[in-house]
């Protein structure tokens, strides 16, 4: 009796052992990826992490959108201070100096080399690569969702003045400006002067004229950078647009005023804005029926020499801490986003260029570029590999940049309200700015951007 | 024998405030002692580590006229929405006690408000008060720019003001209408067979009588209006334009959570705990006074 009930007993330890064993054997590794894309652009990352988990077995990538990149980046500060923090997250451009001096990523660079996977780093497009690499060129972060800024212009209305082509220099803009306005339409141009322009209207007109935002080669060489902008080519910039908008050939539109810029191009209201393109894709799910328009690269002011404009968008960020499964996971699922086919699926999708050559080669020859509506977005790799970067156009790299960014915001509107003259503005968007910097600086006492 | 359990009262009193002062010291002294610690350090935000720089961050902070600024605007807001809030609720509470037709139905419709989430509430008038597509549209339709919110600092002040006014005047309304309805009717029944008009009645009676009413509302607006307005600024006017409704509570929030300079946003808050005590000292010292308590 007791041998039988053993005998059984053992079959059944057997059978359960088996049991928990198996689907250990096969349950995928699971790892987190903490996104700040929301909307419509939160289902594509969806629908990119579904495809991940159906294209092998191994692993299993668990996606969450935080609602918008601030959101993203201070939650999984909490939960890196807690210890639980997700394996790939999403950080803003701006967020990049800060992260670089956190102490709290796994550079990607290494996690592909060490798990296998040999990806040609020259392959990105350089204006992209150099953003999120070291001063030595060891790629920190991987790039993910890239833009740049681009001019929007409605070719019905050009039409009217006599013009088939977007205005190449300020001055021509300023003259098609006048016409417009002489032609009948109340807005020729579209602005806002909130925080997140300071991208378009600083840092990429800054990037195109080869003028820097700050010393130190815009902060890649040292924490001690300060911004410049008060003594640039920007200064004029500011004080053309300031007198445009008092001329009425700007218009200020924002979300915050009943209608943002980009609804004010797409309804025909306004005829050119300066705006990511990101947004090419909005543009034409909701312009106004039969509208003809197109977009250009940014103006620049007669005489200069045109150099690349800057990288906009997110990378994605591995985060140290994690088990060495994760970091497999993590390897693969990045290795995924580099394949030229989730890059055509992606930029489809979203209206982001294609980060590699390879990628955009692919797009390329597949016709995508040939025909609308995304006929067009070519224009952004046009500008983002206008020239070689220079150690000004690499990108900007500076601490604490939201807070400059808003600082840009709040002096830009103290100009525009008649508060303060635009060089005062701008000096004070300087020494507001410096302090930001200053206290950057004093927080990481000792340590160096690597 | 009578078996009995005795304990020295001074235990047993320690005993059960225990889950009290435990929960008091999680949620109130344990933060505070944080960010009282947080002000005199510079925190890494990731936590590599925080320098000691003593009171350098409250000497940077009162050294920028930018601070000085959110603290005037602070104060500002908070005397404009706090007599707005409460001198509306007031009136209304005063009609809706006097029993006109359909009182009933005015209490419920106008405590509803409070009900209302900040951001909801802010997103209804920012859709209001928007210059192009809101109510405010036929202004600028007859006088164009008078409105622009966008722009001038007054406006986007008036919008948040009306918003967090709005929201508090539900809130305000129903301390009034149950301090009015615990007057005895016969006081004012009394008055008004002595020949007293509506208006004497309310002066006389009614209003000494509802005093602490009043101070207990005025110091509970005023400290909501330092510390619950930041949700109706984030949503409103995310501080502008030009900083003209940056808040001291939204530039704590902003240079915290979006700047992630938590040292200099911990000194801040250290600075908005003490003026709040401040106030709150002097409302009972100065104002309670002229209370009458029955």
């Amino acid at each position: 009796m007791s041998k039988f009930y053993n005998c059984i007993s053992a079959a059944a330890a057997g059978v359960v052992s088996l049991a928990l064993a198996l689907p250990a054997a096969a349950a995928p590794i699971k790892f987190d990826f903490w996104f700040g894309l929301s909307g419509d652009l939160e289902r594509v990352v969806q629908t990119m992490c579904t495809n991940f988990n159906n294209s092998q077995t191994d692993y299993q990538v668990v996606c969450t959108s935080q609602g918008n990149y601030d959101a993203a980046l201070q939650n999984t500060i909490a939960a890196f201070r807690a210890g639980k923090q997700p394996a790939i997250v999403q950080v803003y451009d701006v967020g990049t100096a800060t992260m670089m001096l956190s102490g709290a990523y796994y550079p990607v660079g290494k996690l592909m080399s060490e798990n296998g996977y040999k990806i040609d780093w020259n392959d990105y497009f350089p204006g992209i690569a150099r953003y999120y690499a070291t001063s030595k060129g060891e790629l920190l972060s991987f790039p993910f969702n890239s833009s740049t800024a681009l001019l929007y212009w409605n070719k019905d209305a050009f039409a009217k003045i006599g013009k088939t082509a977007a205005p190449k220099t300020w001055e021509e803009a300023a003259d098609d400006m006048k016409a417009l306005k002489g032609a009948g339409y109340d807005c020729p141009m579209a602005i806002n002067i909130s925080a997140n322009e300071s991208w378009q209207l600083m840092e990429q007109f800054s990037a195109i004229h080869n003028e820097p935002v700050a010393t130190q080669n815009n902060g890649y060489d040292g924490l001690d950078a300060r911004l410049t902008v008060n003594k640039t080519k920007f200064v004029k910039y500011v004080t053309d647009l300031k007198s445009w908008y008092d001329a009425g050939l700007i218009k200020i539109k924002s979300k915050d005023l009943g209608q943002d810029m980009v609804q004010a191009f797409a309804s025909g209201d306004c005829q050119m804005i300066m705006t990511s393109v990101g947004d090419h894709g909005t543009v034409g799910k909701t312009q106004k029926a039969g509208m003809n328009w197109d977009v250009a690269e940014l103006p620049v002011y007669a005489g200069t020499e045109r150099k690349n404009s800057l990288v906009g968008g997110a990378s994605l960020w591995v985060l140290s801490g994690k088990s060495a499964d994760e970091y497999k996971g993590a390897a693969a699922f990045l290795n995924f986003i580099h394949d030229p086919k989730t890059a055509l699926f992606w930029s489809t999708n979203t209206g982001y260029i294609p980060v590699t050559k390879s990628g955009f080669d692919f797009m390329k020859s597949s016709g995508f570029y040939d025909k609308a509506p995304y006929k067009g977005r070519e224009v952004a790799i046009a500008s983002l590999t206008a020239s070689e970067p220079t150690p000004i156009t690499r990108g900007v790299r500076l601490g604490n940049f939201t807070q400059i960014r808003a600082e840009f915001g709040n002096q830009m509107q103290a100009i525009f309200a008649n508060k303060v003259s635009v060089q005062e503005g701008i000096d004070n968007l300087v020494k507001n700015g410096n302090a930001v910097l200053e206290r950057f600086e004093a927080t990481y006492k000792g340590k160096q951007l690597p | 024998m009578e078996k009995r359990t005795t304990f020295s009262k001074w235990s047993v009193g320690i005993l059960f405030a225990v889950p009290q002062l435990l929960l008091i010291f999680t949620f109130f002294y344990w933060p505070a002692g944080q960010a009282i610690f947080w002000s005199l350090t510079l925190q890494q935000p990731w936590g590599g580590g925080n320098i000691w720089v003593g009171l350098d961050n409250f000497k940077s902070i009162l050294a920028n006229p930018d601070y000085w600024n959110s603290v005037t605007i602070s104060i500002i807001f908070a005397a404009i929405s706090t007599s707005l809030s409460m001198g509306v609720a007031l009136v209304l509470a005063a009609l809706t006690d006097r029993q006109l037709r359909g009182s009933k139905f005015y209490s419920v419709v106008l405590i509803w408000p409070y009900g209302i989430a900040a951001p909801a509430s802010a997103m209804a008038f920012r859709f209001i008060l928007a210059p192009e597509a809101g109510f405010m549209s036929i202004v600028n339709h007859y006088w164009p720019g008078l409105w622009d919110p966008g722009l001038n600092g007054a406006d986007a002040m008036a919008t948040i003001i009306a918003a967090f006014s709005w929201k508090y005047i539900g809130y305000s309304f129903i301390f009034f209408l149950a301090a009015f309805q615990a007057i005895p009717r016969s006081l004012i029944e009394a008055a008004a067979m002595d020949g007293s008009g509506v208006i004497r009645r309310f002066w006389d009676i009614q209003f000494p009588l509802i005093t602490p009413t009043i101070f207990f509302l005025l110091v509970i607006n005023i400290t909501e209006s330092f510390q619950d307005s930041f949700g109706i600024v984030d949503i409103m006017t995310a501080g502008g334009p030009h900083n003209s409704t940056n808040l001291m509570v939204y530039k704590i929030y902003s240079d915290g959570f979006k700047g992630l300079d938590f040292s200099g946003a911990a000194a801040q808050s250290i600075i908005l705990m003490l003026l709040i005590i401040v106030l709150t000292i002097f409302q009972f010292r100065f104002i309670e006074r002229r209370v009458h308590y029955r």
